[in-house]
């Protein structure tokens, strides 16, 4: 029988606190204040969001110091996150780096780091792409020198989440024993970070240069394996984000529709309209599906899991995408100005998208693994 | 430990392995097995008991079906031509019928011993089905019916039509309808085939010649045709938007994969190779989000008839379907300029036995998925206003007399 896919009551409070906390913390305007800031994201909400709510540590294990929840929990979370378009390092942090170091670090990395994170302390940034632009595991190239016992790193690393703020780097790169991973202190000599302007200003990123810059070796063994896992499981996660902001975007389009007359009628009476809405319900449901399927299937650790992220990602990225540019069709000249905030879900969607190697190629990671 | 429920999962499958001690579907007929399925319950779980059902939820239905592909190679599914009896026919019986009907035909829509009907559209009203203008005149404890329908599935094969006819061409039109039950053997009742674009005739027109049907057969009060006729839609939707296939790959989809592995190898360019696959994911893909969906669909309903969500899955499994097959069509390439099959009109096609053959076939019959069961129009504009709640367009047919409103 198949996993059964549905929320308890328990799952919807802690979806009703959250979203109490982020009208508070992630109005409209607190999101356009912190998007103009250089570190994108206030850090005393972080705190509050680690200390009071247990976020940062959701789906860390107790013993380091985390809730020790799963991720049907965290669905619900990124869900209503992407519904709020929270400025916050909970993606590169709490999502990314915490299933980095869970799934490739040795114990003594996890103990110390983990614990600050879940605690707040800490925010994390992932340091794997690269400028070849390919976000396939076979597509890191870069490569650790070590004399000695030190290890030194030199080469570039692109699209760094939230590097610019981050008290903690982990780098992806090749060493005799495979792919491995490294904890790079931000301020250490020959690390130079370069802030990119983003075209999601609601997600700063970086650029990193490296030349002989000090890194510590915290994995054992090649890690190809276990990163391939980190990234679905972050794309995972990001997909119910995707599926909260296209929640998001048909709400907003159908509230508009209901009460923007012209002709002397709403334009939701006109079919253009109306189906437009239509489509994007179905849409949603269908992302929602995925999301679901995807987060479900980690939480369960289903042998079909990468499978399911990679058909969450797909079809979460086109929902999300075309349920804001729909939006801002469905608001005229209106949803084209700086004004309304449908350009800020607009660009969260296309970058979203990007982020982890878009929507084609991951149908063409899920045709490999389906074997067609 | 809290004692369990009387009929929790284990239970039930418990009742499903009793039912195959006394009738196996590998030595049984799938008529007389059926009967025995009914007999225990295990119809429809989700009816009353003493009705083919358990009183339990709807999701539960899969695990009668799970327990009988363990024990069985054979399983006697619903028959094709009792889809209408059993998805629309048996929950309006349930709703509306006296108990004397309930008792009388529900064990026979399910066994498959008698088949249904939906009379429902004319040739002056489809999408509009409220305005249709058949009409049915009292006479004593009888009615009088005159009228045509049209694009009547299976009433060639049909014992029962649920009939939706005019009884009172003075009131607004969704006021002055009445259902039927229809002895389709009645005098009177003329059923000619309909030749489709496959070359088959699934479906036909109807004729009723001052056909007589007993007062005692209508379902729900005369004038409330409209309401019986809506819950059979709903069903309708749910029957025909199933959810794609049950498990990964399988079914339709199962096909399109069939086609894509036998290409011809060489025939497309990389290039256009490159794009057929993306189309093939898709569909893959598009089939997974349909079945996930009405997995989390079942995980949420509560007994009852099915809600407007119904039209979510009918309006995209209707798209999805015709994307699948033009997708099939696309991989054959020239292969495709012929059609083996042939276009002798005939009432029931002989199924295509290759590959081929049922991709080319389907690439035809999945033109009515968007058609039949409501257009893909109809459906977009019940998600947005029903669901969504978006404004309905000003309307020139409600108010007024049935036989005042503007007709083609
Ligand atoms: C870049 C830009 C430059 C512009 N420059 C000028 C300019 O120089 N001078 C000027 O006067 N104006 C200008 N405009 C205004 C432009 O003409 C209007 O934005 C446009 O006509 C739409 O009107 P609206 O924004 O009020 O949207 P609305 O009319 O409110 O439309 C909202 C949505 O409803 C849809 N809709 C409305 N009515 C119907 C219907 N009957 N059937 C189906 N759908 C319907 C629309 O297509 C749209 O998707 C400009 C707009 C933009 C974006
Ligand atoms: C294979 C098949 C089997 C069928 N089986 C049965 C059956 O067993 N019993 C039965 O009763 N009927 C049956 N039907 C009939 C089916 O329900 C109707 O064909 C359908 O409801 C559409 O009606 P129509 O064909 O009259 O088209 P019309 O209603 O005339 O529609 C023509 C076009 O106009 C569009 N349109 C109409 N109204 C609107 C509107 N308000 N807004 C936007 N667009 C609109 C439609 O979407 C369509 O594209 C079957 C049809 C098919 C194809």
């Amino acid at each position: 029988m198949p996993i059964e896919m549905s929320l308890t009551d328990e799952h919807e409070e802690l979806r009703a606190t959250l979203r109490a906390f982020l009208n508070e913390c992630s109005d409209e305007a607190t999101v356009r204040e912190q998007m103009s800031t250089e570190r994108g994201y206030d850090p005393d909400v972080w705190t509050q969001m680690a200390e009071q709510m247990g976020l940062a540590g959701l789906i860390i294990p107790e013993e380091f110091g985390g809730a020790g929840y799963g991720y049907v929990e965290l669905l619900v979370v990124m869900e209503e996150m992407g519904r709020a378009l929270l400025c916050s390092p909970y993606l590169s942090t709490a999502v990314l780096a915490a299933n980095a170091l869970m799934h490739c670090a040795d114990e003594k990395s996890q103990k110390e780091l983990l614990t600050e994170i879940a605690a707040g302390r800490m925010v994390a940034a992932v340091a794997h792409a690269e400028p070849n632009g390919r976000w396939d595991i076979e597509g890191l190239e870069m490569t650790a020198t070590r004399s000695g016992d030190q290890w030194t790193l030199s080469g570039e690393k692109t699209w760094v989440l939230d590097g610019g703020s981050a008290q903690v780097i982990l780098v992806l790169a090749r060493t005799d024993s495979g792919l491995s991973l490294f904890r790079v202190d931000p301020e250490a000599p020959g690390l130079r970070r370069e802030a990119v302007p983003p075209l999601d200003l609601t997600r700063k990123i970086s650029q990193l240069h490296f030349e002989d810059a000090p890194a510590e070796l915290i994995s054992a063994g090649d890690q190809s394996a276990n990163f391939e896992r980190v990234l679905a499981l972050t794309t995972a996660a990001l997909s119910a984000e995707q599926m909260g902001g296209a929640q998001w975007c048909l709400e907003t389009a159908v509230e508009y529709a209901k009460t923007r007359l012209q002709f002397g009628r709403p334009i939701g009476s006109y079919q253009a309209i109306k189906h437009k809405c239509a489509d994007m319900l179905v849409e949603t449901e269908f992302a929602r599906s995925a999301a679901y399927a995807a987060c479900f299937a980690a939480a369960e650790q289903e042998d079909d899991f990468l499978e399911m992220a990679d058909l969450a990602q797909s079809a979460c990225s086109e929902a999300f995408f075309h349920a804001a540019a729909e939006t801002i069709q469905i608001h005229g000249g209106m949803g084209f100005t700086w004004e309304l905030p449908v350009h800020l879900y607009f660009k969260r969607a296309k970058a979203s998208d990007l982020l982890f190697g878009d929507a084609a190629q991951h149908r063409e990671s899920l045709a490999n693994r389906v074997g067609l | 430990m809290p004692e369990p429920t009387p009929m929790d999962e284990e239970t039930l499958r418990a009742r499903v392995r009793k039912l195959l001690e006394e009738a196996h579907p590998e030595t049984t007929d799938s008529i007389s097995f059926r009967q025995k399925q009914y007999e225990h319950g295990l119809a429809w779980v989700h009816f009353p008991e003493g009705y083919g059902g358990l009183g339990l939820s709807p999701k539960m239905n899969m695990i009668v079906f799970d327990e009988i592909s363990k024990h069985s190679k054979v399983i006697h599914t619903t028959p094709p031509a009792s889809v209408i009896g059993i998805g629309m026919g048996a929950p309006v019986v349930l709703t509306y019928g006296t108990e004397e009907m309930k008792k009388t035909l529900l064990p026979k829509i399910f066994s498959g011993e008698e088949v249904w009907c939906q009379l429902f559209s004319e040739p002056g009203a489809g999408s509009d089905v409220a305005g249709l203008s058949s009409l049915a005149i009292r006479d004593g404890d009888e009615w009088i019916v005159n009228g045509q329908k049209v694009w009547t599935t299976v009433a060639h094969l049909s014992r029962w039509g649920m009939l939706l006819t005019r009884t009172d061409p003075d009131a607004p039109k969704h006021d002055g309808l009445s259902y039927f039950l229809l002895d389709m053997k009645a005098p009177g009742v003329e059923v000619r085939p309909l030749y489709q674009i496959t070359g088959e005739a699934e479906f036909n027109e109807v004729f009723l010649n001052d056909v007589r049907i007993p007062h005692a057969r209508m379902l729900g009060q005369e004038g409330q045709g409209w309401r019986v006729a809506i819950t059979t839609l709903m069903n309708e939707r749910v029957a025909i938007g199933g959810g794609g296939s049950k498990r990964k790959g399988g079914g339709a989809t199962g096909q399109l994969l069939d086609v894509w592995r036998q290409r011809k190898k060489g025939a497309h360019s990389p290039a256009q190779e490159a794009m057929l696959r993306d189309r093939v994911t898709r569909s893959y893909m598009d089939n997974e989000l349909l079945r996930l969906t009405a997995q989390r669909a079942r995980a949420s309903q509560k007994a009852g008839n099915p809600g407007p969500e119904g039209s979510v899955a009918k309006l995209a499994q209707a798209e999805i379907n015709k994307r699948m097959w033009e997708t099939a069509i696309d991989i054959m390439g020239s292969d495709a300029l012929a059609f083996e099959a042939g276009y002798a009109l005939r009432q029931t096609a002989g199924a295509p036995d290759s590959v081929e053959g049922i991709a080319k076939y389907q690439f035809l019959r999945s033109r009515a998925n968007s058609i039949e069961g409501g257009t893909s129009e109809i459906m977009r504009n019940i998600l947005g206003e029903r669901v969504l709640g978006l404004p309905g367009e000003p309307r020139i047919d409600k108010e007024v007399p049935w036989k005042d409103v503007p007709r083609s």
